[in-house]
């Protein structure tokens, strides 16, 4: 068994915040007790009201672990939500925000892992891989790699100028697109919800060796597990994080 | 110190007095495992009880359901923050299982062991005395392999992950060793009352 650290729980100030699509926000934290997380993992969030009464939910570390110092997280607006809305709605730069992480050993990938490497993301699901995308790319790391990202539309499509550029300035790196309600004009790739055929096009060039991080609602994460593994993939190689509920 | 400009969404006090700290109240009934869902056949499965035993046991799926069952109705609280409220599951106590074997005195933890690998570590006397079941029916329906069928441990009184899916038997052992999730920086323990959830907590 690996030592594991105790977590703390730490006030990170908020030193910005960036508007990804109408319903996600990126939010950068100056942690004062940072330590290097694994891609994939996550921290909790602790929101505290006068009386003591007090909230917590989890959110995916989307920063790179060479980001020394800072802890990015990026949040979908829930509407009948109680902690992303705040994060939305009342929390503005300069704020402290209490976090404790990095959490969770199992979901996470880095380079000394290898690949080749799929990942396969829907809607906020893809917080982490990016995580691991963006680690990929601080270390120069050729590993081959391919994302498979499920949106509803284009302009739901978080990180989409980064991932674009990733791609372009990387060989190995190639990002696939899937929208499940609308395209923009003249959109030539996949329209649909993921599934064997999708994958199977995605999955050749990398082989059977690949190594699969599936992140998503519930029923994203069930049918592509499924699919992956009906296609012959180990089950120990078909990693999943289930978001919130029953999904979209 | 207080989040600026946070009041938080309260519910009515008889559902607060039943949410364990920082646990949110869910209607619906979220999915958290790790990896791909196992497609069990009810002809391959079989639930073994071994490790300091004096012999083990072992029932297939049409013997465990013969063994006297009962209806639980419990609340249960996910690590990952939500509380469920009132789950009603149908299943087989742990008391009437260990019926079935005799424990050496020196077994004094458990190890849940699942299809597909899965493990985690309960003290024993956390199991019995009505405190912990295996259930094959949730809601009065056969258990779906998404939410741990054909059968999972329950044991509601700790974080749901003790609960294992999956299940396929328990190894009675005599000192406490750390599951799956154990390993990976999760409480030996996990009570939700003490917000037990991670190393040290
Ligand atoms: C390990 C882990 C990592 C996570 N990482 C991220 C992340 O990086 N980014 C992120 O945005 N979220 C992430 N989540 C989800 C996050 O923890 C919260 O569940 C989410 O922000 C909703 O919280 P809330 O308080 O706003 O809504 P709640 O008050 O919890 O829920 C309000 C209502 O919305 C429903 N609901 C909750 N979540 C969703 C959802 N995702 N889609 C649709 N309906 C929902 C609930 O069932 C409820 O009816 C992660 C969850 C886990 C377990």
């Amino acid at each position: 068994m690996i030592a594991q650290p105790v977590l703390e729980w730490q006030f990170g100030q908020v030193t910005g915040i960036t508007t990804e699509t109408p319903r996600t926000k990126s939010f950068r934290l100056a942690l004062p007790k940072w330590i290097p997380h694994r891609p994939g993992q996550h921290y909790d969030v602790r929101l505290t009201a006068p009386d003591g009464y007090r909230a917590e939910r989890s959110y995916s570390a989307a920063s790179e672990p060479e980001r020394i110092g800072e802890l990015e997280l990026t949040v979908e607006l829930i509407d009948d939500g109680e902690v992303s809305p705040y994060m939305h709605d009342v929390l503005v730069r300069g704020d402290q925000l209490e976090v404790r992480g990095p959490i969770g050993g199992y979901f996470v990938w880095d380079v000394t892992l290898g690949g080749p490497l799929l990942l396969v993301g829907g809607g906020s699901g893809v917080v982490p891989l990016m995580a691991m995308l963006r680690h990929r790319a601080a270390q120069r790391a050729q590993i081959p790699t391919r994302l498979l990202y499920s949106s509803r539309s284009p302009d739901e499509v978080i990180y989409r100028a980064e991932l674009d550029a990733l791609a372009n300035s990387d060989t190995g790196l190639e990002v696939d697109f899937t929208f499940t309600r609308s395209v923009s004009p003249g959109w030539m790739g996949y329209r649909r919800r993921i599934d064997s055929s999708m994958l199977n096009e995605v999955v050749r060039p990398l082989g059977k060796d690949v190594r699969a991080y599936v992140c998503g609602p519930t029923s994203l994460v069930e049918s592509v597990a499924n699919a992956l593994v009906a296609m012959g993939l180990p089950a120990e190689r078909v990693l999943t994080e289930r978001f919130g509920p029953t999904g979209t | 110190m207080f989040s600026r400009g946070f009041s938080g969404r309260r519910r009515s006090a008889d559902v607060e007095k039943r949410l364990p700290p920082g646990q949110y109240l869910t209607t619906d009934f979220p999915v958290l495992s790790a990896g791909p869902t196992p497609h069990i056949a009810l002809e391959q499965w079989s639930f073994t009880l071994e490790g300091l035993v004096k012999s083990p046991v072992t029932w297939s799926w049409d013997d465990f359901l013969k063994l006297p069952s009962q209806t639980f109705t419990v609340d249960i609280s996910c690590v990952t923050k939500w509380t469920k409220l009132d789950t009603k599951w149908h299943g087989v106590s742990v008391d009437r299982l260990l019926e079935g074997v005799e424990v050496d005195p020196a077994g004094r933890y458990v190890m849940a062991f699942s299809e597909a690998g899965y493990t985690t570590n309960i003290p024993l006397a956390e199991l019995v005395n009505g405190q912990a079941f295996v259930a094959y029916q949730f809601d009065d329906k056969p258990l779906a392999p998404e939410h741990g069928g054909p059968a999972r441990l329950v044991v509601p009184h700790l974080y749901f992950w003790k609960s294992a899916k999956w299940i396929r038997g328990l190894r009675i052992l005599e000192r406490d060793e750390p599951g799956f999730w154990e390993a990976l920086g999760y409480n030996m323990h996990g009570d939700p009352w003490k917000e037990e959830r991670y190393t040290g907590d």
